[in-house]
């Protein structure tokens, strides 16, 4: 196996806030070869955008990085230089946000925003040609009338509609290493589908990587080839897709399979006791022993580390 | 080049124009459901053309200079002269509408050189947000903003000598910091939006994120700015005159004027009155247009 694509090794992060600082990311490690898919889930504030704003560098001005290593094929983007992260940034990797309406730029046509991202590629590409790739983008992202599309404000589009911009925008740039952040969370179910099943087909004909964070875990399960939990700032496991659902080792794990509702009965889905840690002030320790069910202050002394334990099957519990 | 490209490249300008016309059509529709914008932008366009073609409109065009005809002196309004002469002779109306001429000028050019670096500033300041840049830029515009405004321009026109030039001057410099406190606060919270952070993520330079992703966010508030300041600047500009250190005579004057007429007040009203009665008017019409325009920018933007 030749060097992976993304290796982020021990990242620390965190927010300067009134109370201090919030130590939120506490050394997340994990690996993306060339063309996998990667699911990160979690729950809400347990550190999945800012896991994907540590690695693209793009931290809010009162976040940083406080340790740990963002290997990009083998360079360490920390020590990058701002004009050289700037330059891998669209080109090499590239991310999709949240809320596709807030990523378009109100004022600007969805052709000129689109062309901005080619010329800024492509410089000396005839506006002609331009326009034609901005089309073919439109296009490959199934909107309709997509020549009239690129008249229209973002304003005048649906959410889903915009989301599919943000798509073709991110994917005129073929970049390596796609980092979408739940681009399907401010779209409705069907809508959701649709566009998940459009972006992992393009995301697959591109072999383009792919980090796609979401908090769906049926997303997961359908799409990506491994999974990545997180819990209050760390990666708690880290297997292949079917492995774990078939095998969750860590408690917090098989509380989140618990929780979600099923369609063939089973009663309303039990919830995880407690609620996600206070950054400010983190239980020492495993970050998980105020919740977990099989927490003895003897068999968990410190925090434990991933383990390997087979089948590609990364696990940090004592219990194992 | 193909004559099938010829007129897909046609049909998609033609599209353009189309959607593009439809878009000036909604903004028009919107302006007008408020008449006093409307009001505003007729007493702007009909004071601006009265300064533009002052030479044709004024009855009396070479009253505006030094001209004296002591047989017509002191006419009260009415007949030959609408709105009466002043004590050499000249016709008020005429030289008011020479002061609309002065005082737009200097309104123009006090904006367009106030407006550019407070701008730029503003920009790079509220980008750069918390950071020593941000410091050094906030607080040179804070001095400035401690000032008293009128103060400051009779201090610099003091020390310079008092002529039209220098109060233009001084009027610049007191009225960039205000631009930058405008566009400061908005670009310190529109570079945390997604957009601006997408293009980040996309490798978009600093150049391209302050003037191609934020400043266009910051036109419509500028415009709005701009417009409403046009009222402003008259002002002061008149203020300046009417303390005898902007425009010097015979040069018309809206706050000469009313300095001038002054002391035959209450027996020549007409002196005062007339240029008074036209700052307030056509600094309502800019204001009246600014909220307009405020109207229609923000929706648009919604």
């Amino acid at each position: 196996m030749s060097q992976p694509l993304l290796e982020v090794r021990d990242l620390s992060a965190g927010y300067r806030v009134y109370k201090g600082f919030l130590r939120v990311l506490d050394g997340v490690s994990l690996t993306v070869r060339r063309g996998e898919k990667i699911g990160l889930v979690g729950e809400s504030g347990c550190g999945k955008t800012t896991t994907m704003r540590a690695i693209l560098g793009v931290l809010p001005s009162n976040g940083r990085v406080t340790g740990g290593q963002v290997l990009f094929e083998g360079r360490d983007l920390r020590q990058a230089s701002p004009r050289e992260l700037q330059r891998l940034r669209g080109r090499k990797l590239t991310a999709i946000f949240q809320n596709p309406g807030a990523a378009l730029n109100p004022v600007f046509t969805v052709g000129q925003q689109l062309d901005a991202v080619l010329r800024a590629h492509h410089p000396g590409m005839p506006a002609r040609e331009r326009r034609q790739r901005a089309i073919e983008a439109l296009a490959s992202v199934r909107l309709p009338d997509p020549e009239r599309l690129l008249n229209n404000y973002p304003v005048q589009l649906s959410g889903g509609m915009k989301q599919r911009v943000c798509i073709a925008l991110a994917l005129l740039s073929d970049a390596d290493l796609i980092i979408a952040d739940e681009p399907g969370t401010a779209l409705d179910v069907t809508i959701e589908d649709q566009v998940m099943r459009l972006f992992m087909r393009l995301v697959e004909e591109r072999q383009s990587a792919t980090i796609f964070i979401t908090h769906s875990l049926g997303v997961v399960r359908q799409w990506m080839d491994r999974v990545y939990v997180m819990y209050a700032g760390s990666i708690v496991e880290a297997a292949p897709t079917q492995e774990l659902f078939r095998n969750p080792l860590h408690p917090y794990t098989q509380a989140l399979l618990k929780a979600v509702p099923k369609l063939t009965g089973g009663g309303i889905p039990k919830g995880i006791e407690g609620r996600v840690p206070d950054y400010a002030d983190p239980p020492a320790g495993c970050r998980f022993h105020p919740r977990c069910p099989f927490y003895s202050p003897d068999r968990c002394p410190a925090r434990p580390a991933l383990v390997d334990v087979g089948n590609d099957h990364l696990v940090a519990c004592y219990q194992y | 080049m193909s004559s099938s490209e010829t007129a897909a490249a046609h049909d998609a300008r033609a599209l353009w124009w189309a959607m593009k016309r439809d878009n000036w059509r909604r903004m028009w529709y919107r302006f007008t459901r408020n008449p006093l914008s409307v009001v505003g932008l007729v007493i702007v366009l009909v004071t601006g053309l009265a300064a533009i073609f002052a030479d044709y409109i004024a009855p009396y065009p070479e009253h505006a200079g030094a001209f004296v005809d002591f047989g017509n002196a002191m006419k009260p309004p009415g007949g030959q002269y609408l709105l009466g002469t002043d004590p050499v002779g000249r016709d008020v109306l005429s030289r008011i509408i020479y002061g609309y001429r002065f005082s737009f000028g200097m309104a123009i050019v006090v904006i367009a050189l106030a407006a550019p670096p407070g701008v730029i500033l503003g920009l790079v300041a509220g980008y750069y947000r918390g950071t020593r840049i941000d410091s050094i830029i906030m607080r040179i515009t804070d001095i400035f903003l401690a000032v008293p405004p009128l103060v400051l321009a009779m201090a610099i026109t003091a020390v310079l000598t008092a002529n039209v030039f220098n109060a233009m001057i001084a009027v610049t410099l007191m009225w960039w910091p205000w631009y930058t406190r405008l566009v400061y606060g908005l670009a310190s919270s529109l570079r945390n939006e997604f957009y601006v952070q997408a293009a980040e993520v996309m490798g978009a330079s600093k150049f391209h994120i302050l003037f191609r992703e934020i400043l266009p966010n910051c036109i419509s508030s500028i415009l709005t700015k701009m417009t409403l300041d046009m009222g402003f600047v008259i002002i002061i500009g008149s203020s300046l005159s009417f303390v005898g250190l902007g425009a010097q005579p015979p040069t018309p004057d809206l706050g000469t004027m009313v300095a001038d007429g002054a002391k035959y007040m209450p027996d020549q009203w007409w002196l005062t009155t007339f240029p008074a009665l036209a700052i307030v008017t056509v600094v309502l019409g800019f204001n009246l247009l600014g909220d307009g325009l405020r109207d229609v920018l923000t929706v648009e933007e919604q």
